[in-house]
C-alpha cells in the first residue's frame, strides 16, 4: 500500500514537470487559468464595487483609478460586473463540459470496447448529433426548453458529449487491442472491471485534453447564447449579456464592450495553451486533435 | 459502375438516413416543448377557442405518426407550414432569407480560404517571420469570438472612421456595391476565425508533405521550390484542407446566427432567433431544418471532393 502511494506521487509530479509545465504554452496557460479561477471563486472579495449599484453621476464614465474599466449606461462599475459575469460564464463553461465528460466518456468507452452492434447502437445517434452545426443545435435546444443559464449549460453539454464520446471511442479502440487487455480477458476478468481498471485509465487522456480545450470554447458559446438573449437572463450577469447591453453605447463608451470580450478571449487562449501542455503528456499521438 | 461512381452513390445513400433523422428531431421540437406548446405560443391570455383552433391548424390533435407523415410529405412539396404571427407561408420566409445566409457564408468561407491556404503554405514553405506571424494569426483567430470581433469592427469602421455602415442590408441585385459595403464587416468578423483554422490545417498538412522522401527527391532533381510547393506538395496536402473547410462550414453556419443578429442581416439565422423569442415554433422548425440540410449537403460535397482528390479513400470505401 505504502509502496503504491510512494510511486504514485513522483508519477504525478513528473506529469506536471515533464508534461504540462515543460512547454512554455502549458506554463502560460496554467498560470492564467489559476488567476482566472481565483477571480471567479473570490469574486465578492476582488470586485471593488457592487456590480449592480447604479450611480447616476457616473453614467458612461471613462476608466479611471477607482473604476479601471469605466462605467456602463446605468453608471455601474464595469470591472465589478465583468468579475461577477465571469463567475457565471466560467461556471457554465466548466459545468457543461464536466457534464458532457461524465456522459460522453462512458458511452465512448463502452462503444469502443464492445464494438459490433453495441458500437452501432451508441455511435450512430451520436454521429447524427455531430451532423448538426453546434450553435444551431444549442439554439434549437433552447427553442424547445426555453432560455436560461442552466439550459445553456445543458445545450453546450449536448454539443460536447458526442465529441468526447468519439475521442474516447478512438483511444479505446487502440487500448482494447493491446495484449494486456487480451491477457486480462484470458484471466477471466469481467468486462466491467477491465474497462474500469485497464481501459479507462489508458484511454481517457485524449478526452481530458479535448475537454480542456472545449471548456474555453464553452465560454464563447455561452457568451454568444447570452448575447442573443437565449442564455443567462437578467438580473444574472453574463459576459454575453453585457456585450448585448453595451451595443447601444458602443461609440460613446467602448470600454463597456472591450473588457468582457477580452475576458472571453483570454480564457479561450488559456484553456487552449493549457490543453496543448496536457497534450504533450496525455495525448502524444494527437487522438484529440 | 466505376469505383468513383459507387463511392458517390454510397455517400448519397448515407446522407438520406441522416436527413430523415434530422427531420424527426426537427418535427419533435414542437412536441418536446414543456407544457402545451400552443398555449406557450399564444401566451396565457389566449382563449381556449383560440388554442383549439391553432392546435387543429397545426394538426397537433392527430396521432404523432400521422402528424409526422403529413409534415414530412408537405416538406417534400416545399410546404414548411405557416407563420402563425404574419400568416406568411414559412417557405416564403425561407426563400427570402436563405440567399442572405448563403451569400454571407460563401463570402466568409471564400475569404477565409483565400487568406488561410496561401498563408499556411507560405508559413510551411518559408519558416521564419511568416511562420511566427501565422502562429499569432492562429492564436488570435481561435481566441477572439466572431461576434466580439464584429462589435470591435463596427466600433472602428463605422463608429470612429465612419467608412462602412454599422448594420443593415441591401440585396445584391438591387445595388451590388451597397450590398458588399453592408456585408464587409460581417464577412470579416466570420472569416477571421475560419481563416485561422484553415491556416493551421494547411500549415500542418504542408509540414507533413514537405518532410516526405519524394519532396527530397524532387529537390535533388533540381525542380524549382515554388513548383514543388504549389504543384506537388499542395496537391497532396489538399485532402485535409478540404475536410476542414467542410467541417468549418458548419461552424460558419452557426456563427451566422449570431452575426446576422448583430448586423441586422435578414438571414435565416436572425429569423430563427427572432422566432424563438416570439415562440414561433413552426418558423424555428423550418429555419433549423434548412440550415441543417444545408450543412449535410456541404459535408456530402466535401466527402465527394476529398474522394476525388485522394482516390485511396474511394477504394477504401468501395472495398
Amino acid at each position: 500500500m505504502s509502496l503504491a502511494v510512494a510511486s504514485a506521487a513522483p508519477a504525478r509530479r513528473s506529469l506536471w514537470r515533464r508534461g504540462i509545465l515543460s512547454s512554455r504554452k502549458g506554463r502560460v496557460g496554467f498560470a492564467i487559468l489559476v488567476g482566472l479561477v481565483a477571480v471567479a471563486v473570490f469574486a465578492p472579495l476582488i470586485a471593488p464595487h457592487d456590480p449592480n449599484a447604479i450611480d447616476a453621476s457616473r453614467i458612461l464614465a471613462p476608466p479611471d483609478l477607482a473604476h479601471p474599466f469605466g462605467s456602463d449606461a446605468l453608471g455601474r462599475d464595469v470591472l465589478s460586473r465583468v468579475i461577477y459575469a465571469y463567475r457565471v460564464s466560467l461556471g457554465v463553461a466548466v459545468g457543461s463540459t464536466l457534464l458532457a465528460f461524465l456522459v460522453g466518456v462512458p458511452l465512448g468507452l463502452y462503444a469502443g470496447y464492445h464494438g459490433g452492434w453495441v458500437d452501432t447502437v451508441i455511435m450512430r445517434p451520436i454521429d447524427m448529433v455531430l451532423a448538426l452545426p453546434a450553435m444551431l443545435l444549442a439554439v434549437a435546444l433552447i427553442a424547445i426548453i426555453g432560455p436560461g443559464t442552466n439550459i445553456s449549460a445543458i445545450a453546450i453539454a449536448v454539443i460536447y458529449m458526442p465529441i468526447l464520446a468519439r475521442v474516447v471511442r478512438s483511444s479505446t479502440l487502440v487500448v482494447a487491442s493491446q495484449t494486456y487487455i487480451e491477457a486480462a480477458r484470458a484471466r477471466g476478468t469481467v468486462n466491467r472491471k477491465i474497462i474500469a481498471r485497464h481501459v479507462f485509465p489508458n484511454a481517457v487522456g485524449p478526452a481530458i485534453v479535448q475537454a480542456t480545450v472545449l471548456m474555453g470554447f464553452a465560454l464563447q458559446i455561452e457568451a454568444a447564447l447570452s448575447f442573443l438573449g437565449l442564455g443567462a437572463q437578467p438580473p444574472t450577469p453574463s459576459l454575453g449579456s453585457m456585450l448585448a447591453d453595451g451595443r447601444d453605447v458602443l461609440t460613446q463608451a467602448p470600454w463597456v464592450e472591450i473588457f468582457p470580450g477580452l475576458a472571453i478571449a483570454i480564457t479561450v487562449l488559456a484553456f487552449n495553451f493549457f490543453g496543448d501542455g496536457l497534450r504533450t503528456r496525455l495525448d502524444p499521438k494527437g487522438v484529440a486533435r | 459502375m466505376s469505383p468513383r461512381a459507387r463511392f458517390i452513390l454510397r455517400r448519397l445513400l448515407l446522407a438520406i438516413p441522416v436527413i430523415v433523422a434530422m427531420s424527426i428531431f426537427v418535427f419533435l421540437m414542437i412536441h418536446l416543448v414543456p407544457g402545451d406548446p400552443v398555449q406557450t405560443m399564444l401566451g396565457f391570455r389566449a382563449t381556449p377557442q383560440n388554442v383549439a383552433t391553432v392546435r387543429e391548424q397545426l394538426g397537433l390533435d392527430r396521432p404523432l405518426l400521422a402528424q409526422y407523415l403529413t409534415w414530412a410529405g408537405g416538406l417534400l412539396h416545399g410546404n414548411f407550414g405557416q407563420d402563425f404571427i404574419s400568416h406568411t407561408p414559412v417557405a416564403t420566409l425561407l426563400r427570402q432569407r436563405l440567399p442572405v445566409t448563403i451569400e454571407l457564408t460563401l463570402l466568409s468561407m471564400s475569404l477565409a480560404v483565400l487568406v488561410g491556404v496561401p498563408f499556411g503554405v507560405r508559413a510551411a514553405a518559408r519558416p521564419g517571420a511568416v511562420r511566427h506571424l501565422s502562429e499569432g494569426w492562429v492564436v488570435g483567430g481561435i481566441a477572439i469570438a466572431d461576434f466580439w470581433l464584429g462589435i470591435m469592427l463596427v466600433l472602428l469602421f463605422a463608429g470612429i472612421w465612419q467608412l462602412l455602415p454599422p448594420s443593415g442590408y441591401v440585396p445584391f441585385l438591387k445595388d451590388p456595391v451597397q450590398n458588399l459595403r453592408y456585408l464587409t464587416l460581417p464577412v470579416l468578423a466570420l472569416a477571421f476565425g475560419e481563416s485561422a483554422y484553415i491556416l493551421r490545417t494547411t500549415r500542418g498538412a504542408m509540414d507533413e508533405v514537405l518532410g516526405t522522401q519524394y519532396i527530397l527527391f524532387l529537390r535533388a532533381k533540381g525542380i524549382a521550390e515554388r513548383r514543388i510547393v504549389y504543384r506537388h506538395a499542395l496537391r497532396n496536402a489538399a485532402a485535409p484542407i478540404v475536410t476542414v473547410v467542410g467541417i468549418q462550414f458548419g461552424v460558419l453556419l452557426g456563427g451566422a446566427i449570431v452575426i446576422e443578429t448583430l448586423f441586422a442581416l435578414p438571414g435565416v439565422g436572425r429569423l430563427i432567433v427572432t422566432s424563438i423569442q416570439q415562440r414561433n415554433y413552426v418558423v424555428v422548425q423550418g429555419g433549423v431544418l434548412v440550415v441543417a440540410v444545408l450543412f449535410i449537403l456541404v459535408t456530402l460535397l466535401t466527402d465527394v471532393i476529398v474522394g476525388w482528390l485522394d482516390p485511396r479513400i474511394e477504394e477504401g470505401a468501395a472495398a
